[in-house]
């Protein structure tokens, strides 16, 4: 069933097969190639390590708990479903983990200036928690329909200090964010280091946000061998550009009978436009830095995308997960916004856990998957993280009203 | 021979600089880019660099992001770029160079991509977005093509990469003046004597340098240190003010006239 993977991957150029490398405009070769060189330093440096485990156990709040979802799995009837908590973590979801290990590497490189992109607002609000902690100055780019339905998330990262800038260009999400973090970049590379926030871009960025988040399956990995003495079945996670789900697979990449499962948004359903399920309507191409699959129209223009969840409302994934496809390691499916939203309340209720609306798609996926294996199957589900920022939108959606 | 090789060979013997214009295709149409072309040829530009409109132009500032939304809007598509380039072919032999990101060529494929512009009197292209090391086939593709591939230095390129670049580049060098994105600037850089001849001792090809300049006394300014000048921004800038006016080309032309001659005086 499933192959081993090379785990040495992405080669000395960031190509995954063929996927992943570096296609950015020459202002940003440089750069970039100091960025990876400054990593590699920083990878086989002791102190750095120790540094960030540091920050990760005090400040971030790791490791964070593998917990057993009793209600949800007597619910369900089938497999026993555990949910990594990433969404306990300090600002509320897995971004902190990377946000951490970059403004550790920008403050080696001598920055002075940090930018992001967000979608959701997660990794924007991780970003300039960073940037707040260690005196940066901080600047977000976000989609101007994101910062509308992400509104609480503008509001933290403002009272953290960063300059929210809302981005009127296209369809204003996350892929329009990313362009203008771009041109920051290629106007303030000097000065400026970009925190990118998924496993996505140029190399090395695919790599170093895989690396900064594997921790999360490192620790899923050793819990789980605790407690149940043996392997999962079945990992679930959501996939946008797919940092957070790279994170929980990359410590069982060469466990054969532990199934991959990545998640991603089929929005309305699978029609062009109306989703950003780039493994069911899009094709091999090129975007911000990086060859992979991406939804696009014949002539190679980027088509819109919808989904309910911001974080996951993307043209195109990681070059690491195309890869795995590929390859065979894992498999990708997608959750609508119905199911998203069903799962959403369904937690909520039987768990007594609000989870974002991300992380809704992989516990809709689990829903699916779980009544169908015997008890003895273990289900690990990511929950990439908490829904507060979500709240307004789907009190909104559900028609809730105020009691008065 | 290449018409952008011949172009430059014409201007060293001549002893004169060369302007290199770039516009946005299909803004706000294609048949004004056709004019808009027609007009350049007689007002004495070199060579003619043409924005092939992407929905995502992340090395664009927001004149020329707004110039490619124009073109989607108008409904060009790279085929009927290819048409006008073939259309303005029929009247005029000023060197025409696309300015396009990787995805264009690659969801077309790189082959037929190329084959499709050499069929249709392109003369280079510009790939923002593929630096040397993804290249891959594209270079040999180009050579048998007999099409020029175009590469970027910019201020961050260091000394080695300089020459990587510049033992790979055909038709010109195209110096960006200063780190960001295309777009207008009240001054110029300080730093492009020293840059372009730091390129210089890696290369005996053409230097153009461009990003930033806006009207005639820049223009002169910095063709002292270059073979060429390459102005953008500011030609899309009079075309977004002109819009469907019929004397757009007319007055585009006339402007650009004055950048060609502020570069001739040179």
């Amino acid at each position: 069933m499933s192959n081993a993977v090379d785990l040495k991957l992405p080669d000395a150029r960031g190509h995954f097969g063929p996927y992943g490398g570096r296609y950015v405009p020459e202002t940003l070769m440089h750069p970039l190639q100091e960025l990876e060189e400054e990593y590699r330093r920083a990878q086989h440096d002791p102190e750095f390590r120790r540094e960030f485990d540091y920050y990760l156990k005090e400040f971030c709040g790791r490791p964070t708990p593998l917990y057993f979802a009793e209600r949800l799995t007597r619910e369900l009837g089938g497999a026993k479903i555990y949910l990594k908590r990433e969404d306990l973590l300090h600002t509320g979801a897995h971004k902190i983990n990377n946000a951490m290990g970059q403004i550790l590497l920008a403050k080696r490189m001598g920055k002075t200036r940090i930018i992001a992109e967000t979608g959701a607002g997660q990794h924007g609000v991780a970003t300039a928690t960073v940037a707040a902690m260690f005196g940066f100055k901080c600047v977000i780019y976000m989609g101007a329909v994101d910062c509308e339905r992400q509104k609480l998330n503008v509001f933290r990262m403002k009272m953290l200090g960063a300059d929210v800038v809302p981005v009127k260009a296209g369809q204003q999400t996350l892929k329009e964010a990313v362009n203008e973090a771009m041109r920051d970049w290629v106007t303030n590379v000097r000065s400026t280091h970009y925190i990118l926030g998924t496993a996505y871009g140029a190399h090395p960025y695919p790599e170093m946000v895989r690396n900064f988040q594997r921790v999360i399956g490192d620790e899923a990995r050793a819990q789980i061998q605790e407690k149940e003495h043996r392997l999962p079945d079945q990992l679930i996670a959501c996939v946008g550009g797919g940092s957070n789900a790279i994170g929980l697979f990359y410590a069982f990449l060469n466990d054969p009978t532990v199934k991959l499962i990545g998640v991603e948004a089929g929005g309305l359903g699978i029609r062009p436009e109306q989703h950003a399920a780039r493994f069911q309507g899009g094709s091999l191409g090129v975007l911000q830095g990086t060859r992979s699959y991406i939804l696009q129209d014949d002539y190679g223009q980027i088509q819109l995308t919808h989904s309910v969840s911001a974080g996951l409302d993307y043209a195109a994934v990681g070059p690491e997960h195309a890869w795995l496809k590929d390859a065979g390691r894992a498999e990708y499916t997608y959750a609508t916004d119905a199911e998203a939203l069903e799962a959403f309340n369904a937690l909520a209720r039987l768990e007594g856990i609000i989870p974002a609306l991300e992380s809704s798609h992989a516990i809709a996926e689990c829903m699916k998957r779980a009544p169908k294996l015997d008890r003895k199957s273990i289900l690990i589900v990511n929950l990439s993280g908490r829904g507060d920022k979500d709240v307004a939108q789907v009190a909104d959606k559900l028609q809730l009203q105020m009691p008065v | 021979m290449n018409r952008i090789v011949e172009r430059f060979q014409r201007l060293t013997t001549q002893g004169k600089k060369g302007l290199v214009i770039y516009i946005g295709a299909g803004d706000p149409n294609l048949e004004a880019t056709r004019q808009l072309a027609l007009g350049f040829d007689q007002a004495g530009v070199d060579v003619l660099e043409l924005g092939v409109p992407f929905s995502d132009p992340l090395a664009d500032g927001l004149v020329n992001q707004l110039a490619a939304q124009r073109g989607l809007e108008s409904g060009t598509t790279p085929p009927k770029v290819l048409e006008t380039v073939a259309a303005i072919r029929r009247e005029s032999q000023m060197p025409i160079v696309f300015y396009v990101y990787f995805n264009i060529l690659h969801k077309r494929g790189v082959k037929e991509f190329i084959a499709d512009c050499a069929r249709a009197g392109v003369d280079g292209l510009l790939v923002l977005d593929l630096p040397p090391e993804e290249s891959d086939n594209y270079e040999r593709l180009m050579a048998e093509a007999g099409l020029c591939n175009i590469y970027l230095i910019a201020p961050t390129t260091p000394e080695d990469r300089m020459e990587l670049i510049a033992k790979r580049a055909q038709g010109f060098i195209y110096y960006v003046s200063r780190e960001g994105v295309t777009g207008m600037q009240a001054k110029v850089s300080d730093t492009i004597g020293s840059m372009t001849a730091k390129i210089r001792a890696h290369t005996q090809l053409p230097i153009a340098v461009g990003f930033g300049i806006s009207n005639p006394e820049q223009a002169k300014l910095v063709a002292q240190s270059a073979e060429a000048i390459v102005v953008g921004s500011a030609v899309v800038n009079q075309i977004a003010k002109h819009g469907k006016s019929p004397e757009l080309a007319a007055k585009v032309s006339t402007f650009v006239k004055s950048l060609g001659d502020a570069v001739k005086s040179v």
